[in-house]
């Protein structure tokens, strides 16, 4: 066992100790932190798995974006101090069944097929990711790159629009 | 070496934490968070198929990015929403907001 798997199973356990957490945690506010740390530990993953840029924007976007959008929403509309309702002990029950099952059952499926390594390099420098977003051709992300734009424009025009206080 | 069904039973497994979050939470922006979750599982399993078992192409790599673009728009809109039914109905409960129940 060398260093790098220990570090990956080291990832792993902080990813799923945060998640559970964020999503068990009584206080919203506390909820958000653990979500935080879970995006960290996310991000600390794909510089794990070498892929450097998407690491980059998982920090810069959910962690320097998301988690903070979120918190503010938090300030503006809770006592961010006070519990949380407990859901019911039944419907707790019912979701941790739930999830196991299909847990068991994915997991099953992902351990009995047991993808294999390739063992070629995996060349993701951001030039060639940033040619190939910018490409027309046949392996080019133009046209989604264009699309997902006009999207990002549209959702920032709607939430403002759906935020904003109705003039008389 | 990791095999790379252990990163998948890990997306997986954090998939699932999501899931049950949203079965469990009852505050919208505790829903939300739950979504992000299940949107950063599934970035996971692009990112490992791409790099493990498709290294040749770019395609897992721009989905991931596509989808945090999404993920981002998603949470603005969600947040908006948010606001607004704050104001209106002084609480982010989904069971305070049932009006177009019948």
């Amino acid at each position: 066992m060398d260093i790098s798997t220990i570090i990956f199973y080291l990832i792993a356990a902080f990813i799923l100790g945060m998640a559970l957490l964020a999503v068990t945690a009584k206080q919203i506010f506390r909820s958000a932190i653990w979500l935080l740390f879970t995006l960290i530990g996310i991000a600390s993953l794909y510089f794990w798995m070498e892929v450097e840029f998407i690491a980059a924007v998982q920090i810069v976007v959910y962690v320097g974006g998301i988690v903070v959008l979120i918190i503010f929403s938090i300030f503006l509309t809770q006592q961010s101090a006070a519990d949380m309702p407990s859901p019911k002990l039944g419907r707790k029950i019912a979701a941790a069944v739930a999830s196991l099952l299909g847990l068991a059952l994915c997991g099953l499926l992902v351990y009995e097929y047991g993808f294999s390594k390739t063992e070629a390099t995996f060349d993701n420098e951001v030039s060639r990711i940033g040619t190939a977003m910018l490409n027309t051709g046949s392996d080019g992300y133009a046209l989604p790159f264009e699309a997902v734009s006009i999207l990002l424009l549209a959702a920032m025009v709607g939430a403002i629009v759906i935020a904003m206080k109705e003039s008389e | 070496m990791v095999p790379v069904s252990h990163i998948l039973l890990l997306s997986t497994a954090l998939f699932f934490i999501g899931m049950y979050g949203l079965f469990t939470r009852r505050n919208m922006i505790a829903l939300l968070m739950s979504i992000e979750l299940m949107l950063n599982s599934i970035n996971i399993n692009f990112v490992a198929f791409n790099k493990y078992v498709w290294p040749g192409q770019l395609d897992g790599i721009f989905f991931t990015i596509f989808i945090i673009t999404i993920a981002a728009a998603e949470a603005a809109i969600a947040i908006a929403i948010v606001i607004n039914l704050y104001r209106s109905h002084l609480s982010i409960d989904v069971n305070d907001a049932a009006e177009l129940k019948h």
